[in-house]
């Protein structure tokens, strides 16, 4: 048992530490810093910059673009990339349909999708959430009807992730009714510049517009666009969710923003002197500072044991990950709140691209405060992980 | 980095585990609890025949040289099975103060008693008024040929069986002055020294200690007793670091007969076990125990940082994790226990009862997070 880190992977920590600091833009960096929506040509931007130096898909298999690295490689290059911080790279296309196409597409959909996806020539958007199907996905109605060498879709999505800057779609369609609910589901991509595809902005209690709804109309796919089997995409569906377990905990997030509170409090003032040296603010950040760094532990516990022992059989801990992760979050995001004060109150509305910037940091800090409500909700809500680790640890 | 334990440590953990199955059941407990002094000699030798009591110590001294590491696994150990027996008092704490303090004299006329199970210790530190600061002595040592002690201490673990007390007491200086305190070998049978032996809250036992005109030589101090703050502290952070890895054990355990309870306990024609507000309780204490285990493991790995003050900092993490965590996993195993947690009678009340009794000994959790905030925290 040994908490410190080898000195290759110190080397290894300071060349990716180098790299962020050379080649973030520093424009990019500033707004992730402000909690500021990036443009699609930014993110962009910077996802070439990764993938040109090799590290757009760091964790996929070396044959398809990947690095290689051990999973404690993956680790620091992940809390670097957070705490720099810079755009993760886009989770659609390299966390979540990449690793489906290379594990269970032809040679076809690998050859045609996977390199577009590492240099984010397409853009993916993920159809899974239905209005009637949150938590409960698998009673998911979006149907797909086989005609000749067609599917015809038709149904709705909704919370699609960034989709207004979408160029494909993966997609849950149910291509049998009459099976069990989970049996007749297929995991189909397709263009979203498709006739009979359209999407409604959904704006968030933030005000902004990071998610939409997708309507489907006749829309017509070819049928070499169904990944894998037929039927089979509940369990492609499984697997995607499955991967990436550890970057959920996004602790290097919480310590950028645990920094970002502990500058910001030491400027404003209350009663004459900053917010930094109330003591009851301090305990409360040293608090969630003690919180995190659990966390962080609990996180390294999961990743040494995936890097020993495999990613098959998944470690108990790793589904603190989870709930604590986004409780962290959500707390420093409280924190902010109560170093600001009465000045969170101005709003600020600004465009995706960036525009409007009239007020200072203080505009986005109300909005990131309502905005992370929403990590106990998504990727599984908090209530469905306690579900997982009752089953799943308890055996309950 | 490697969270894993080596094939030795594997086979440690192995062993005491077994030998508590063996010899530690809930009413083997209630027996040694009764016996004089509130624990059983004849474990004890078995810890020692196992060589569990030298783990510590340099070989050079007849131990085996075992880290941090170790002393987690069989703290986790004696966490599960509740034990009685004073291996904090004596190997961690006792042992801690002759490892980093003690002269080449002092470990060879103390430490193969220790090993051999004929010997225990206590730490005779907690004063009337003085809390949680280890600065705060009242209690004196006036030097002349020898040493001179005056004093009253409090709440000494195995302080009426010990043979031996190590005491803190004020050699220069006013009450709580970082310097001019000393640590002082002090045998049980000295003059002067009075015990009362009462048992604990949570079935341990302890004693009030009255120190009057008590002499000892010269050779009595552990290391310089002008300056012996720094040894105190170190010595009880890794006290504190034990005591963190046998609340996880105790957590543990009680999380384990908690949700056996659920599984088994029917009411309204099905375990209790189905309803979702207990399962999703059971989950939280889950939760809480995992933290809670990653501290442990955080602070043990600390006592090779080279800043002390780092070392500290994590020390004082862990205690507020722990303390948190286990308030809530003990208090919640009695709820989803109902009526039969409120019982002597189950065991499962009597975890609580040591990890509350864990959360209040060497400072609780309010004192910790305020040592982490002095530090300006973690991150």
């Amino acid at each position: 048992m040994d908490l410190a880190f080898s000195k290759e992977e110190i080397a290894f920590r300071e060349e990716v530490r180098a790299f962020f600091r050379d080649k973030v833009p520093p424009e990019t960096r500033r707004k992730m810093v402000e909690g500021r929506h990036l443009s699609k040509d930014e993110m962009i931007a910077w996802w070439r910059i990764l993938n040109k130096k090799g590290w757009g898909v760091s964790h996929w298999p070396k044959e398809y673009g990947g690095t290689g690295w051990t999973s404690v490689q993956h680790y620091i290059f992940n809390e670097e990339l957070q705490m720099h911080p810079a755009p993760a790279p886009l989770a659609f296309g390299v966390s979540m349909v990449g690793p489906v196409i290379y594990t269970f597409g032809n040679e076809k959909q690998k050859q045609q999708y996977l390199p577009r996806i590492a240099n984010v020539d397409d853009w993916w958007c993920q159809g899974f959430s239905e209005p009637g199907s949150g938590s409960d996905l698998a009673s998911l109605k979006t149907k797909a009807e086989r005609k000749g060498d067609k599917y015809i879709i038709n149904g709705q999505k909704t919370w699609t992730t960034l989709a207004q800057h979408a160029d494909m779609i993966f997609c849950l369609c149910r291509t049998d009714t009459n099976a069990k609910k989970q049996m007749g589901i297929s995991f189909i991509v397709f263009d979203m510049k498709s006739k009979g595809v359209t999407v409604r902005p959904i704006e968030t209690i933030d005000g902004g517009h990071e998610v939409n709804e997708v309507f489907f109309d006749d829309v017509e796919v070819p049928v070499e666009n169904l990944i894998g089997e037929e039927n089979k995409g509940w369990d492609y569906a499984k697997f995607l969710l499955g991967n990436e377990r550890t970057g959920i905990a996004r602790v290097g997030v919480s310590k950028e923003r645990l920094r970002r509170i502990k500058d910001l409090a030491s400027k404003v003032e209350q009663n004459g002197k900053p917010v930094i040296e109330d003591q009851g603010f301090r305990e409360k950040l040293a608090a969630c500072e003690i919180e995190l760094k659990a966390l962080e532990l609990t996180q390294l516990r999961v990743v040494a044991d995936e890097g020993k022992h495999g990613k098959g059989k998944p470690n108990p801990a790793s589904s603190v990950l989870k709930i604590k992760g986004s409780e962290i979050q959500q707390t420093t995001t409280e924190l902010l709140m109560e170093v600001i004060g009465p000045f969170a109150a101005p709003y600020d509305v600004h465009g995706d691209d960036g525009s409007n910037e009239t007020m200072d940091w203080t505009a986005q800090i109300a909005p990131s405060y309502f905005n992370n409500r929403k990590v106990s909700i998504y990727g599984g809500s908090n209530e469905i992980q306690r579900n997982i680790i009752t089953k799943a640890v308890l055996g309950l | 980095m490697d969270f894993d334990l080596s094939e030795e440590q594997r086979l440690l953990k192995e062993s005491i585990d077994g030998l508590l199955t063996d010899s530690y059941d809930f009413d083997a407990r209630k027996k040694y609890q009764k016996e004089k002094g509130g624990w059983s000699k004849a474990v004890w030798g078995k810890l020692a025949e196992q060589g569990l009591l030298g783990l510590p110590f340099a070989e050079a001294d007849g131990g085996f040289g075992a880290g941090a590491v170790e002393t987690m696994i069989v703290m986790e150990a004696l966490g599960k099975a509740l034990v009685l027996e004073p291996y904090l008092a004596t190997v961690v704490i006792g042992g801690g103060f002759l490892r980093h303090g003690g002269s080449a004299e002092q470990k060879a006329a103390h430490i193969p008693g220790i090993i051999d199970g004929s010997k225990t210790f206590a730490f005779a530190q907690l004063e009337k008024n003085s809390r949680y600061d280890l600065a705060d002595v009242s209690t004196t040592a006036k030097k002349g040929s020898g040493w001179v002690i005056d004093g009253e201490k409090f709440v000494v673990l195995n302080g009426e069986n010990a043979d031996t007390l190590i005491v803190t007491a004020r050699t220069k200086g006013g009450r709580q002055d970082k310097t001019g305190i000393g640590v002082f070998l002090v045998p049980a049978s000295a003059k002067g020294v009075t015990r009362k032996g009462y048992p604990t809250q949570d079935g341990l036992h302890a004693a009030d200690i009255t120190f009057t005109g008590v002499e000892v030589g010269a050779d009595a101090p552990i290391g310089d007793p002008e300056n012996g703050l720094a040894l105190i502290e170190r010595v009880v952070d890794e006290a504190r670091t034990a005591m963190c890895a046998e609340a996880v054990g105790a957590m543990d355990e009680s999380l384990k007969s908690t949700v056996e309870y659920l599984k088994t306990r029917k009411q309204f024609g099905v375990a209790i076990g189905t309803f979702q507000t207990l399962q999703h309780r059971a989950a939280d204490m889950f939760v809480a125990l995992e933290q809670a285990r990653s501290m442990s493991m955080f602070a043990t790995m600390a006592a090779d940082f080279d800043s002390a003050k780092e070392r500290a900092t994590a020390v004082a993490a862990a205690k507020v994790q722990i303390g948190k965590s286990g308030k809530f996993i003990g208090q919640q195993s009695i709820q989803l226990h109902g009526g039969i947690g409120m019982t002597q009678e189950a065991k499962i009340g009597h975890y609580f009862k040591r990890l509350t009794m864990i959360e209040n000994t060497f400072g609780d959790t309010d004192y910790h997070l305020r040592r982490v905030t002095d530090a300006g925290g973690l991150v």
